[in-house]
Parts: C-alpha cells; sequence; structure tokens
C-alpha cells in the first residue's frame, strides 16, 4: 500500500511538472469555443448538439498525454528499477492510473462547466454531463494508460496511439453522450460497466506490454 | 537475511535472433567478485540484465539470493527533482533508514549537490548519483555496468572504497568495465570465449 502510495504521488507530480495537466483542459475549452464558430451561433442547435461534442473533446483530449504516460520512464530505466525492487508491473500501472485519473479526470469535470456555457447548455444537461464524466474519465484515464504501455517504445506512438485507443473507446462515446438524451439511466449503467471492465483490465494488460517489451 | 548467491549455469542469450552468447558459467558467493570482459556488443550488459531478472535467458538457469541493485547507463532519477529528494523515492521504495542514503551521499562525495536538480549535474556526478543509489539500497548484490564511465579519479577511488567495504560486509559485485576497476580478486569472465562463432553453427 504504501508503495502504491509512493508510485501514485511520484506519477501526480511528474505529470504535473510537465504540463501534463492543463494540456486537456486547454483542448477542451479550446474545442468548446471553436465550435459555435463553425455550426454558427444557433442557441437550439448549439444545446442539442453540444453535450455530444464535449464527449467528442474529452475523449480526444484524454489522448493528448498518452506519449508522456509510459515512454519517458520506460527509455530512462524508472521501470526496470521499480521491477528490480520486486514490485509488480501490475502495481505500477495501477498507482500510475490513479495518479493519470487524478490529474486529469477532475480538472476535465471542472473545465466543462465554462465549456458547457459556451454551448449554452441547461443545467440538467450539465448535471447529466457531469456524472456521465465522473463515471467515464477513469475509462478514458484507463484507455490512454493502456494505448501508452502499449505503444511505448516504438516510433510515431502518439498517431498509434491514438488509432488504437479510438475504436475501443467507441462505447464509451456511445453511452456517454446516450446518457444526455436518455431519461431512464440505462445509458449511465451502461457506461459505468465500460468503465469499470476497462479499469480492471487496465493494470493486467498495461503490466503484461511492459514486460512484453523488455524482451 | 539468508546468504546472498547469484549462479548462472549454461546461460546463453539470443537477442533480435541472433545468438549473443551461450554457455555462461557463474557461481558468486558471499564476498564474491567477477569482471566481466569482452569487446563492444558481446552481450555484456545483456547478461547483467540476465543476472538482473530483466531478461529472459535463452537457455541455462539463474538462480538468485538476495535482492538486486543495478547501476546501468540509464540514470533513472527524476530530471527536475533535487538530487536528494529524486534520491529518496528509490530508498523510499527500498524501505531502507534514512541515514542509509545520507551515509551513501558522503560515500560518493555528493554532499554539495544534494539540492542541485538532477538535470544539471554533469556526466560524472550522474554516474556517481546512480552509484549511490546502488548503495543506499542495501541489496547485497550489485551490479554494475561500465561503473567507472565518466568517473574522475577521485571518483574512481570513491568506488572502489564502496565496493571494497560492500565485498567486506559479504556482499557480491558483478561488473562490466573496460576500465580497471579497483576489485582485488575478481573473477574474469571473457564473454569472447562464449561468443557464437559463425563457423560453428
Amino acid at each position: 500500500m504504501t508503495i502504491l502510495l509512493t508510485l501514485a504521488a511520484r506519477d501526480l507530480r511528474q505529470s504535473w511538472q510537465s504540463a501534463g495537466l492543463w494540456l486537456p483542459v486547454a483542448f477542451l475549452l479550446l474545442v468548446a469555443s471553436l465550435y459555435p464558430f463553425a455550426v454558427g451561433p444557433d442557441a437550439a442547435l448549439l444545446q442539442r448538439s453540444g453535450g455530444g461534442m464535449l464527449w467528442i473533446a474529452a475523449l480526444l483530449a484524454s489522448l493528448l498525454p498518452v506519449d508522456r504516460l509510459v515512454a519517458p520512464d520506460r527509455d530512462a530505466g524508472v521501470l526496470d528499477q521499480i521491477a528490480l525492487r520486486g514490485i509488480g508491473e501490475e502495481t505500477v500501472i495501477l498507482a500510475r492510473l490513479i495518479a493519470h485519473w487524478l490529474g486529469f479526470g477532475p480538472a476535465l469535470m471542472i473545465a466543462t462547466l465554462p465549456a458547457a456555457a459556451l454551448l449554452k447548455l441547461d443545467g440538467a444537461t450539465i448535471g447529466l454531463l457531469e456524472a456521465g464524466l465522473l463515471i467515464g474519465t477513469p475509462a478514458l484515464a484507463a484507455l490512454g494508460l493502456l494505448v501508452a504501455t502499449l505503444t511505448a517504445g516504438l516510433r510515431s506512438s502518439g498517431a498509434l496511439a491514438g488509432l488504437l485507443a479510438l475504436p475501443l473507446a467507441v462505447p464509451l462515446l456511445i453511452f456517454g453522450a446516450g446518457t444526455l438524451g436518455d431519461g431512464s439511466g440505462a445509458a449511465l449503467k451502461f457506461l459505468g460497466a465500460a468503465s469499470l471492465l476497462l479499469v480492471a483490465i487496465t493494470p493486467f494488460a498495461g503490466g503484461a506490454a511492459i514486460r512484453a517489451g523488455r524482451e | 537475511m539468508s546468504r546472498a548467491g547469484l549462479h548462472l549455469s549454461g546461460v546463453a542469450c539470443a537477442r533480435g535472433g541472433r545468438l549473443l552468447f551461450r554457455g555462461v558459467d557463474l557461481a558468486m558467493e558471499p564476498g564474491g567478485s567477477a569482471l566481466l570482459k569482452g569487446p563492444n556488443g558481446i552481450g555484456k550488459s545483456s547478461l547483467m540484465r540476465i543476472c538482473a531478472g530483466l531478461l529472459r535467458a535463452t537457455a541455462g538457469t539463474v538462480d538468485r539470493h538476495g535482492r538486486i541493485a543495478l547501476a546501468d547507463e540509464r540514470l533513472a532519477l527524476d530530471m527536475e527533482q533535487p538530487l536528494e529528494a529524486a534520491l529518496r523515492f528509490w530508498t523510499r521504495l527500498d524501505a531502507v533508514a534514512s541515514d542509509a542514503l545520507d551515509a551513501a551521499i558522503a560515500a560518493m562525495a555528493l554532499e554539495p549537490l544534494r539540492q542541485v536538480p538532477v538535470r544539471m549535474l554533469s556526466t560524472g556526478q550522474r554516474k556517481r548519483a546512480a552509484l549511490a543509489r546502488v548503495i543506499a539500497s542495501g541489496a547485497p548484490i550489485w551490479l554494475l555496468d561500465e561503473p567507472g564511465n565518466g568517473l574522475d579519479e577521485a571518483a574512481l577511488d570513491l568506488l572502489g572504497t564502496a565496493v571494497a567495504g560492500h565485498l567486506a560486509k559479504g556482499g557480491i559485485v558483478v561488473a562490466a568495465s573496460h576500465q580497471p576497476l579497483p576489485l582485488a580478486t575478481p573473477v574474469i569472465v571473457a564473454m569472447q570465449d562464449h561468443a557464437w562463432a559463425e563457423e560453428e553453427a
């Protein structure tokens, strides 16, 4: 447990220092402010399509820090030094997942508030959007981390990470954006299921990817 | 703590479909040291990683008793952190007392650099920092890959003192180096004797 906290604290500090925290927030706000220019200032249209657009922006924002999540530590030998100390790769990835979500999930949820205001979303939609992001951002963080472990050490890993992550993110997008027009709460439950699945498999799949990358 | 030991028998290593070496035997008991010798690319670093358990041997067995500390060409210290804080992250994972780090910093003469960010350190100072992590770890088995690279004479003496102290305490040191290292009576592993010769294939 101490090991997990030590690792997570370092990961959080590292992402803070590498400005990896502000990039997704700035991206989300930028997209939200550009969108009305593209589709016109029609309030009804913005209101209807804005929530789904913010989900796409959140998804793409989660891919921005992918190339800095695992590759620098792999190249610097940090992952090997951790392995020498008998700490499992699963623990390393779990700590990193916690740190990555803490750095990016809440920040994205806060940034959604001004972004929603720019798109004239009403209170109920903002509530659903925030609830969906609370459930969905751990999955986005897990997905970003998973493709980061898979592509670490490859050339042009950033582009490849996008190609790998986007198909896997489709269920999140469908259920996430689906919560906005759905009164029954079923989409929220499906989103929770997809999120749990991704969060649960990421430490194991990511740990296996790091071990395989050593050979 | 049980007795430290490192035993290799008939170890072979293939990288990228090419056999680098085979039939490497090594039996290290407490207080023993070994020096890997051989030209570049013969697989000294790969053998180090096999000893460390980071790489699987293609053939043969590796038997380790005791924790491992490795200093290779990669620093693995956070560049933006002050040296002391960067090293403390590792001693925290090692769960050693904090005076172990102080002793290691003193042993590598890094006292004046404690608060200097790691990215500001020179090549030799970085190497000393990596060696300080090995010393602080308290691990009985030290694997040193080119530990003398970039070190000046004074620092080489410090390294020699640290290694001698470690061996006297019953530790094990395996080093790969082109420079003469201050090891008293190392077992020499001449890697070229184990290299895979094409004509035999």
